[in-house]
């Protein structure tokens, strides 16, 4: 949409970028000054987290998180392989409903609804229940979008062969999907992985809760839950450069 | 009873402020992302990475807990609130984005090649048709902040999911009050899916 850019426009970029860097560094500035104000900058707040046992503690919540995660996927991949495959009208009004309604909610029913008819689960369970529940209908749209960019030539050409509806499924159409699919797939880990967070509400140890026991103990609470976001940041940084990476290779070999 | 009442005014008020803010913050985001400066476009790109990539949860905790500590005091509603439009803002963003590069490169060339400048073939060219384009995408993020704020109560925030979990403590009656609150947030998502259709038939 832009011209190639000629000497005026190119001085106007050049001012630009001057101004908005001085105005941004100010704002950076006046954000430490507060930060060091109320004495938060203080090295002594942020030495425990030079420390290992810290860390280790800090690696072992991201750990939970992880397994919690993984587990989550594999209950909800399989639920929503099973919603996308037989979309009938129970199905897509359990996706209508999931996509409506908040997690949190159906944690609590876990917590709170649950035990008061005898069904206590343990608090690995309480978390990652509800989150398959609630992510399963997120993978069934991903699946009938990865389903749907199967040219239907394949599976006609799969059954003019002679195979069962079954097996084509199984052999000539989910193997092209899931290529298709692969970018979403691990768009949808980070968002498995920032939703295990609800483990501080359970009482799971995962990151976000560790963080919150490091708080109470050590009393460094905005320095610990930097520390969290941060850890988040980078692996979660990491899967979407995966996803990118991935899109790009698609849009390459598409053609 | 009085405490469902405010729960769910609570909740309404903050999807509708927070969805408001997202738009505004968002917006401004979407436009740092698409200007021809690039230091403007790698700040957009940081704001979006930053916010997407770590959990709401995370943020609100952040907030609330975190911004006392250095001397930014504000009512626990507020903080909430800023805490969940600063995070969708991130995804609002992305949507427009993709909204307008999803206009076909050659509707804006062709626009340039009439002798539209810049900012008129963004006008009257490649926006209005992004529009249309990127209402479904923000009834879908307006419903996940809906279900996003019931974040707010785990902070403290008395809202709807919230409520429901305390007055399922004095009634105990858990299938009663979860269904009911679990009707509510589908009835909220219902208006806005309602609401879109029709903004769409309009633009359309």
């Amino acid at each position: 949409m832009f011209d190639a850019p000629g000497p005026r426009f190119r001085r106007r970029v050049l001012w630009t970028s001057v101004v908005s860097g001085v105005v941004l560094l100010a704002l950076v500035a006046l954000g430490l000054r507060q930060f060091a104000a109320n004495g938060q900058l203080d090295p002594v707040r942020w030495q425990p987290y030079l420390t290992w046992p810290v860390w280790r503690y800090l690696l072992g919540g991201l750990w939970s998180t992880v397994v919690a995660a993984f587990a989550t996927g594999v209950l909800a991949m399989a639920g929503g392989l099973l919603l996308a495959l037989r979309p009938n009208r129970f199905t897509r009004a359990y996706a209508e409903v999931m996509r409506t309604v908040p997690v949190l909610l159906l944690v609590y029913v876990m917590l709170f609804v649950l035990p008061s008819f005898g069904i206590n689960l343990p608090v690995f369970w309480k978390l990652v229940v509800p989150l398959a529940l609630s992510h399963a209908a997120s993978y069934a749209v991903i699946f009938r979008a990865g389903v749907g960019s199967v040219d239907p030539g394949q599976r006609e050409a799969g059954v003019s062969l002679g195979m069962t509806g079954g097996v084509v499924t199984r052999f000539v159409v989910l193997p092209q999907a899931v290529r298709h699919m692969l970018p979403l797939l691990v768009t949808q880990a980070v968002s498995l992985l920032k939703d295990t967070s609800l483990g501080y509400v359970v009482s799971y140890t995962e990151l976000l809760f560790n963080g919150r026991v490091l708080a109470s103990y050590t009393g460094l609470l905005i320095q610990t839950f930097v520390v969290v976001a941060v850890v988040y940041l980078v692996v979660n940084l990491a899967l979407s450069r995966l996803a990118h990476h991935l899109e790009a290779r698609r849009a390459r070999t598409a053609r | 009873m009085r405490l469902v009442l405010e729960g769910f005014l609570n909740t309404v008020a903050l999807t509708l402020l927070a969805f408001f803010g997202a738009l505004l913050v968002g917006s401004a985001v979407a436009v740092l992302r698409i200007v021809p400066v690039p230091l403007l476009r790698a700040v957009g790109a940081v704001y979006v990475e930053v916010w997407r990539n770590i959990p709401l949860l995370a943020w609100l905790v952040l907030f609330v807990f975190g911004l006392p500590e250095v001397g930014v005091t504000m009512p626990l509603f507020w903080t909430a609130c800023v805490a969940i439009a600063l995070y969708e803002a991130a995804f609002v963003a992305e949507a427009l984005r993709s909204g307008v590069s999803s206009v076909a490169h050659g509707q804006g060339e062709a626009a340039r090649a009439l002798g539209l400048t810049f900012r008129q073939s963004l006008r009257y060219v490649v926006l209005p048709q992004a529009l249309k384009r990127v209402v479904q995408p923000l009834a879908n993020i307006a419903i996940a902040l809906t279900m996003a704020t019931a974040l707010a109560g785990v902070v403290g925030v008395v809202d709807m999911t919230r409520a429901a979990q305390r007055i399922n403590l004095e009634l105990a009656q858990p299938l009663l009050v979860f269904t009911g609150v679990g009707l509510c947030y589908l009835v909220m998502s219902a208006f806005i899916g309602y609401g879109a259709r029709v903004l769409e038939r309009r633009l359309a």
